[in-house]
């Protein structure tokens, strides 16, 4: 039996994690190399790398810290945030990366999706999707719609179809954020996860929200997720991944041994 | 010195980079007669059967290959070079290198377990139940999982070949052996430390099934 994936996210300005990372000891690492390697060695299934960086010089950095990861961490990871081409992608891939991500440049440029599956095989692929909620219409009628710019940027899509389309296009995975409850740490929105994880055959990685382990809990059994992603509660030491992965056993949840 | 075979399917770097990180001597190349002097041949792959295919005929590595596993040169193949060691894969409808009876199948489509439909790939951590003990899952504990990301399985002719079996809706062929060669389905370059592990042991192994 699969077994549910847990995977922290860092996120990454020129080179260096947007916050610190607190472990054991209290010691902050600042170093997105070094925290990776802690989150393999705790059990971290995957890791999501999120470049946050505006500036293409910048980009080259991103490159570098791909390279050092993959030298040292033997999981799979991903690397996401600026991805517009597929040459973008070669680059990130052919630096050790496993998979990488694509959200604002998909919805802008769908074919991104089938180029890049086309390139280096739909597993490679996982598109992320910044999801609102919103009264359901004709043009939306999930009642939950595409936003881009964290949220700022409506985009007349709706989420369902565009999850669907996405499989069409050849995504091999979805990393499926609600921008609602990103950041509350109050849970995963759980009816949006549910509807998109069973209207697709790929893989769901659930997004935005996760605060405890029961959280987690919620949107790997009742949500139908695949795979859920966390960051603070992990990032600021109030849960270890050994933690979260014994309270989710507790509930029969199937979570990987750490060997 | 470790021989990875590069036939153009996917990016091979990350199993150099594993090896490297264990210390173990490698090269990445399609040169047949840097590979004959290698002690070892990895055969990974990411991609389509079909195309895997093509390339190796292109380049005359099946051939090749096909040599130095009949010489008795301890060979590991890892997922589609795994899959495109057998007769005939479902991918691409394919013809494959023929070096072990058997046939690729892809998983089915209304595979579900406990009432749920199974998302296609496989795609995340599992288990692989050992048939039998092998030299190259030495010091691997039974709890031990590995990263898998596939559509289709190896299915043997002969369930002697069959040294590992995992569960996803169906329990299907995860490792294979016979003789000098090893063929897994799942990744042990991004399988942690068990994966290692294997990698380790397969670099140590000298080929013999009895060892």
């Amino acid at each position: 039996m699969l077994s549910k994936r847990i995977i922290p996210c860092l996120d990454v300005r020129a080179g260096m994690l947007t916050k610190g990372i607190k472990f054991k000891g209290n010691v902050d690492i600042g170093d997105p190399v070094a925290a990776a390697e802690q989150y393999y060695e705790q059990g971290a299934d995957e890791i999501v790398f999120y470049d946050i960086t505006a500036s293409a010089e910048a980009r080259d950095i991103m490159i570098d810290v791909v390279r050092r990861v993959a030298e040292r961490i033997f999981i799979p990871f991903s690397v996401g945030g600026g991805i517009r081409t597929v040459n973008d992608m070669r680059r990130v891939i052919l630096a050790g990366a496993e998979k990488v991500s694509v959200n604002s440049a998909a919805v802008e440029n769908p074919p991104l999706i089938s180029d890049g599956a086309r390139a280096f095989g739909s597993q490679c692929i996982v598109l992320g999707m910044d999801v609102k909620k919103v009264a359901p219409t004709a043009q939306i009628p999930s009642g939950y719609e595409i936003v881009i710019q964290g949220g700022r940027k409506h985009m007349g899509i709706d989420a369902l179809w565009w999850a669907q389309e996405a499989e069409r296009l050849g995504a091999g995975e979805i990393c499926l954020n609600s921008i609602d409850a990103d950041g509350t740490q109050e849970g995963y929105e759980i009816t949006l996860t549910s509807l998109i994880s069973a209207s697709v055959h790929i893989p769901v990685i659930a997004s935005g929200g996760a605060g405890r382990p029961e959280h987690l809990a919620e949107v790997l059994t009742a949500g139908q997720a695949d795979a859920a992603l966390i960051a603070s509660m992990v990032h600021y030491r109030t849960y270890t991944l050994a933690e979260i992965k014994d309270q989710l056993r507790d509930r029969g949840i199937k979570v990987r041994n750490l060997w | 010195m470790i021989g990875i075979v590069d036939y153009r399917a996917g990016n091979l770097t990350s199993v150099a980079r594993a090896l490297h990180y264990l210390g173990e001597e490698c090269r990445i190349t399609d040169d047949p007669e840097l590979l004959s002097r290698c002690s070892h041949i990895i055969f990974p792959g990411v991609g389509a059967a079909g195309e895997a295919m093509a390339n190796l005929r292109l380049s005359k590595l099946d051939e090749r290959i096909r040599q130095w596993i009949a010489e008795g040169k301890p060979t590991l193949g890892i997922c589609l070079g795994t899959q495109v060691i057998f007769d005939y894969s479902e991918e691409n409808d394919t013809a494959c290198l023929g070096i072990v009876p058997g046939r690729v199948k892809r998983f089915p489509a209304d595979l579900a377990e406990g009432g749920r439909r199974l998302k296609i790939p496989h795609m995340g951590w599992n288990r692989v139940a050992l048939a039998r003990e092998h030299a190259v899952f030495r010091e691997i504990p039974e709890e031990a999982e590995f990263y898998f990301v596939h559509s289709y399985y190896p299915a043997p002719a002969e369930e002697k070949w069959i040294i590992g079996r995992t569960d996803y809706g169906q329990p299907f062929c995860s490792a294979v052996a016979r003789e000098n060669l090893v063929a897994l389905q799942f990744h042990p370059e991004k399988s942690g430390r068990p994966g290692l592990k294997i990698l380790a042991n397969f670099c140590r192994w000298g080929g013999t099934d009895a060892e």
